[in-house]
Parts: C-alpha cells; sequence; structure tokens
C-alpha cells in the first residue's frame, strides 16, 4: 500500500460509520421493556443490588453480629423496621447484611456453572463421537446425585464456609448447563455458514466457539437467570441444615433456620428473611421467562 | 483446451448408517478446463452436494484423489489446506442458513479477508473499503454495510454469500445450487451476476443444480448424475440435442415447455429409486428403466466415450450401436 492510500482511508469516514447500526440488543431489550413481569423482577433485583451497596457501605460486621441482651424478640417498629432476634440483634440489617451471599451465590455459583457447563456442552455437541460420550456421561453421573446432597457431601469434604457453599452449587450447576449447552449446539451445527467458516479454512475449534456458540447462547442465558433462582433456594437451603454459611452470620436460610425454634413467640424472624428470599427467586423466574421472549429472534416485529 | 483446473479420479464417499454402507457418491470421475463451467444434474439424493462437498474436503472423500493445478487435494495437510480454501470456494443453496444471523454484511464480508490475513497490514478503512469494493461488485448497496441478514431478502443475502467467496479471490467455486431457494426473477439476476463474474475473473464454476433449463444456460460440460454415479456425460450442446441414457431423456422431457399441451409426451420414470443403501452389483437405474433387458442386471455399466466428448454408462448403448432404438416405444430424442 502506498503512503497516498493509507491516507485516504483514513481521513475518509468509515463506511461502517456513517450507517446506522442496529444492534441485537438494544432490539431485546426493547422487547424487554414492555414485558411488565419482565420488568418488575429487573426492578426487584436492582433494589436487591442497590440494597447490597448500601450494606457493603454503611453496615458494619459488628452491626449484625452485637448481642444486646436486653433488646430480645422486638416485634417490628420504628426503630427496628423488621423487629430483633433472639440475641437482640437487628433483623433489618442482618436481612440486608444477607444480601451479600445470597446474590454472590446466586451469581457466582451460576457463572462457574454456565462457563464450565457451555465449555464442555459446546464441544460436546460440536464435535460428537467419543469426545461427547466421555462428557456426557460424566454429566449423567453429576445429574443423577440431588443437588442438595451433592452439597452437602461437598460441604462436609470441604468444611463449612462462604466459598465452599459457592463452590458445592457451583458444582451442581454444571450439568444441567452442559446438557442445554449440546443441545443448543446441535441444533446450530447443522447451518450452512458453519460450512461456509470451514470452507474459509477456520479451525474446527474456532468454528465450535465463534460461530456456533454465539448462535446457540440464548436460551442458555435463559436458563442461567432461572438457574440464579434455584442456587439462591439452594444456598439457603444448604444454610438453614447448617451446611452452608457459618451460624451466627446472617445468610437468609441461616436466619430463617435460627427464627424457626421462636416460630410462634417471634414469627418475623422467619417472615421477613422467607420474603427476601422469595422476592429474589420469584424476580429471577419473571427475569427470566422475558428473557425468553426477548431473545427468541422469531418472535420479532 | 488443455488447461485442466480440477481433476477427480474415481471419488467415493460412503457414509456409514444402521442398515449398512450408503454409496452417495461412488467413483466419479471427470475434469473442468479453467473459466469453463460444468454443469452437475440429478434428481435429490444422487449425491450431486456431497460430491461438491467432497471436492473441496469439506466432508472427506472415502476414496479417489481430487486434483486441483496438479495437487492432489486429498493428501494435503491442515496448512496446505487452508492455503489451498482461498483458491476454491461454496456458494451454498440456502441464503437463510448460510450467513451467520449474529453478524453484520461488513462482518460476514470481512472475515475471510481478515481471517486468513489477506491484507496484511491493511488498516481498518482499507478492509472496509476492499468489502465496499465487493459489495459493489455483486450489487449490494453500501448503505447495507451494517444490516443483519435477518433484515434483507433471499437475493440480496445470496449476493453477500457471493462477495463472501470472492473476497479469497478464488479461482475456482462450486455453486450448491444457488438459486434454487430464490424467486424466478431473482434466479436470473444471480445468475447474470455469476456469468459477469466468471467473465471478469476467469472463474471456474461447477454448477450443480436440479433445475436443467439454469443448466443448460449456464454451463459448457454437463454431468447427470444417478444414485452417485454419472450416467451421461457431455457438452451442453450435445445434451440437450442428443441424450442418449434413458434417465437423461426423461430428465430433458421434464423441463417445462411453455406451451399449451407442450409437455404432454413427457416420459414418465415409475418407482422410486433403488436404495443407496449396499445397491446390489446391476444398473441403477435398471430398476426404473423402461428398456430394461437381462444385460442390465449383469454389473454396473462403465461410462463409455459412445462419440467424441459424449459418455454414456448403459449397458445397451455401445460406440457407433445403440440397442435401445430397436426396443418398443423408444422415443428418440428429449
Amino acid at each position: 500500500m502506498t503512503a497516498v492510500t493509507q491516507k485516504q482511508g483514513q481521513s475518509a469516514t468509515l463506511a461502517s460509520r456513517r450507517y446506522k447500526k442496529k444492534s441485537g440488543f438494544v432490539e431485546s431489550w426493547n422487547r424487554l421493556k414492555t414485558n411488565p413481569g419482565a420488568m418488575f423482577g429487573l426492578i426487584v433485583l436492582i433494589i436487591m443490588v442497590l440494597l447490597m451497596i448500601y450494606s457493603f457501605l454503611f453496615i458494619t460486621k459488628d452491626d449484625v453480629m452485637a448481642i444486646n441482651s436486653g433488646n430480645r424478640f422486638k416485634p417490628p417498629s420504628a426503630q427496628h423496621p423488621f423487629g430483633t432476634d433472639s440475641m437482640g440483634r437487628d433483623l433489618f440489617k442482618r436481612t440486608i447484611y444477607g444480601t451479600r451471599y445470597s446474590l454472590t451465590v446466586g451469581f457466582f455459583s451460576v457463572a462457574f456453572g454456565f462457563i464450565v457447563g457451555v465449555f464442555f456442552g459446546t464441544i460436546a455437541g460440536y464435535f460428537g463421537g467419543w469426545v461427547e460420550e466421555i462428557i456426557m456421561r460424566v454429566s449423567d453421573v453429576m445429574a443423577s446425585i440431588p443437588g442438595m446432597l451433592l452439597g452437602m457431601v461437598i460441604v462436609a469434604v470441604l468444611g463449612p464456609s462462604f466459598l465452599n457453599l459457592l463452590i458445592a452449587i457451583g458444582i451442581s450447576n454444571i450439568s444441567g448447563f452442559v446438557r442445554m449447552a449440546r443441545a443448543s449446539v446441535l441444533s446450530v451445527k447443522g447451518s450452512e455458514f458453519v460450512e461456509a467458516a470451514r470452507a474459509i479454512g477456520m479451525s474446527e475449534i474456532r468454528i465450535a466457539f465463534s460461530q456456533v456458540l454465539p448462535n446457540s447462547i440464548s436460551p442458555l442465558i435463559v436458563t442461567a437467570t432461572a438457574r440464579i433462582a434455584t442456587s439462591v433456594l439452594a444456598a439457603a437451603g444448604l444454610s438453614f441444615i447448617g451446611f452452608g454459611v457459618p451460624v451466627p452470620l446472617p445468610e437468609w436460610g441461616a436466619l430463617i433456620s435460627d427464627g424457626r425454634n421462636y416460630l410462634s413467640l417471634a414469627p418475623h424472624l422467619t417472615l421477613f428473611p422467607g420474603i427476601f428470599i422469595m422476592l429474589v427467586t420469584f424476580a429471577c423466574s419473571l427475569l427470566g421467562d422475558g428473557l425468553r421472549d426477548a431473545l427468541d429472534p422469531k418472535l420479532k416485529q | 483446451m488443455g488447461d485442466t483446473i480440477l481433476e477427480v479420479r474415481n471419488l467415493k464417499k460412503y457414509f456409514k448408517s444402521p442398515r449398512g454402507m450408503v454409496h452417495a457418491v461412488d467413483g466419479v470421475q471427470f475434469s473442468i478446463e479453467r473459466g469453463q463451467t460444468l454443469g452437475v444434474v440429478g434428481e435429490s439424493g444422487c449425491g450431486k452436494s456431497t460430491l461438491g462437498r467432497c471436492i473441496l474436503r469439506l466432508i472427506e472423500p472415502t476414496e479417489g484423489e481430487v486434483i486441483f493445478e496438479g495437487r492432489d487435494i486429498c493428501k494435503l495437510n491442515k496448512r496446505e489446506l487452508k492455503e489451498l480454501r482461498k483458491d476454491m470456494q461454496i456458494i451454498f443453496q440456502d441464503p437463510f442458513s448460510s450467513l451467520n444471523p449474529r453478524k453484520t454484511v461488513l462482518e460476514i464480508i470481512s472475515e475471510p479477508i481478515i481471517f486468513n490475513k489477506l491484507m496484511k497490514g491493511a488498516s481498518k478503512a482499507e478492509i472496509e473499503n476492499r468489502v465496499l469494493e465487493l459489495m459493489d461488485t455483486v450489487g449490494i448497496a453500501e448503505r447495507l454495510i451494517n444490516s443483519y441478514p435477518h433484515e434483507l431478502d433471499g437475493g440480496r443475502r445470496q449476493r453477500i454469500g457471493i462477495a463472501r467467496a470472492l473476497a479469497m479471490n478464488p479461482k475456482f467455486i462450486v455453486c450448491d445450487e444457488p438459486v434454487s431457494a430464490l424467486d424466478v426473477s431473482i434466479q436470473a439476476q444471480i445468475l447474470n451476476l455469476l456469468k459477469k463474474l466468471q467473465k471478469e475473473m476467469g472463474l471456474t464454476y461447477m454448477f450443480i443444480t436440479h433445475d436443467l433449463a439454469v443448466v443448460h444456460y449456464f454451463s459448457n460440460d454437463i454431468i447427470v448424475m444417478y444414485l452417485g454415479q454419472i450416467v451421461e456425460k457431455a457438452p451442453s450442446e450435445i445434451l440437450f440435442n442428443n441424450p442418449l441414457h434413458p434417465y437423461t431423456k426423461a430428465l430433458l422431457s421434464a423441463i417445462l415447455v411453455p406451451k399449451v399441451g407442450g409437455n404432454k409426451d413427457s416420459i414418465q420414470l415409475r418407482g422410486e429409486v433403488t436404495s443407496p443403501i449396499d445397491p446390489p452389483d446391476e444398473c441403477r437405474f435398471a430398476k426404473r428403466c423402461d428398456y430394461r433387458c437381462e444385460a442390465c442386471e449383469a454389473g454396473n455399466p462403465p461410462l463409455l466415450e459412445v462419440e467424441p466428448n459424449h459418455f454414456v454408462a448403459c449397458h445397451c448403448i455401445k460406440p457407433g450401436e445403440n440397442l435401445l432404438k430397436e426396443r418398443e416405444g423408444y422415443v428418440s430424442a428429449g
């Protein structure tokens, strides 16, 4: 190339800049906006995230751990919106503080399962043969153990801590993503654009991840959202039976477990964390349903 | 003449199936001269698309040689094959599934250029100019550069598919039924475009189709395939004026004639296509042939040159004699 053409190339505006680009993301968002359920879910989740940020900034560990025996079992009041628990700790602060556990478990355990599961699922679906056979059988074995039991075993081996809880739930998320990714990839890999990529000399692994996977990702995103709800529940469940976040820390499941002993005396101890769990799972499910509709290109118009 | 760009020798592709081996392509042999077009016709399932993909090694042939410019592409390793892909491209049948729905026109056309580093060191603007040039060549308006495939109609999509193939500066293009999914009016546009490109860029085409009218217009030589084998091979004019194989005759008589009552005496083929799974050693067309005799079951007929450049695989047609003519109900021409 001569210097002249290069100069021309740089001074002229790029043709792609001169014409508007309709992004798929914007179109999906426009469709999602019209779905009231999904918007409700999204707003609830945003509020939860804001609460979590608030708790990081303004609620210290001492606030939620300090015992105040003169203040036990206070019903909800202006000073203690959710009342106080058996040790006189403010339940509102404890519940808000707990968002960090549930939301991080929900998000990171699904992200972990998603990345690992989609990676192996894509390979299984695209390459087939003995690779697929091995991956799918291993995933079958993992799926055949109930998630709760698997979580208990992992936590029992590694010891109860927040990180181990996250790993346990993350691992139980993998096999679902493997199957979903495989099925989704299978339905795309026969397309002619895959052959076209092969005809320009692309390697198979590159085709699998740069051509096929982006076209099979929508159902996986939908599943991921729904999975967040189940993971939050699983974390709460494991904490409830004492296999999750160690006891004095205010994880929602642990809060319910703690309140269970005083159900008739102080029902608000189980009620408020319960409502939070319900809100988060409900919001995730609604958002997942909305995403399914918004990401489906067949519903365009 | 004499400048052969592609030669296919005894090419076979068998697929495993639960009931046995599917003989999709079974001993096909032909060659194409540079700058010419070879038409491949045959009914659905006769192995013509498989043949096209084997030649590009998009699927691995079971047996045989594909010699492109003096090199057997079946023996190339990955690196050499990637080099060779620049010279051989393919245009697909279905413009709706041949373009990645998540990529814009710019991304689709520039992908081969960027991926193969065809314009090493070129700036983004230079690559875009090349894309615009290609878009202009195939007749897509510049303003569509950021469109997604689903926003375009079939004809435009097919033009993008052609531009993508041209981006590699190929010498040889396999056109796998490039117009069969399009409206008739658009078919003509695309065919004219392909012809224009061939003239300007000296391209060689292998044109796979089931539409005989198209192939007549387009091809220098024609191959007629039936169940994975060539039954007749001749220059276009000879094939259309003097079809010899009973299957070719039936195919040609099925071309619609725009005249009232024009198609009344078309030859009707009866029966079903013989299964391609482990076919017996006999003429594969015998079960549907009006002129079959005992000889037809005595083995697969070889492809013989019965007159200059005209090859036929039929037990009853030999150089200088055509036994079919003595049979009852013989139709002399298509």
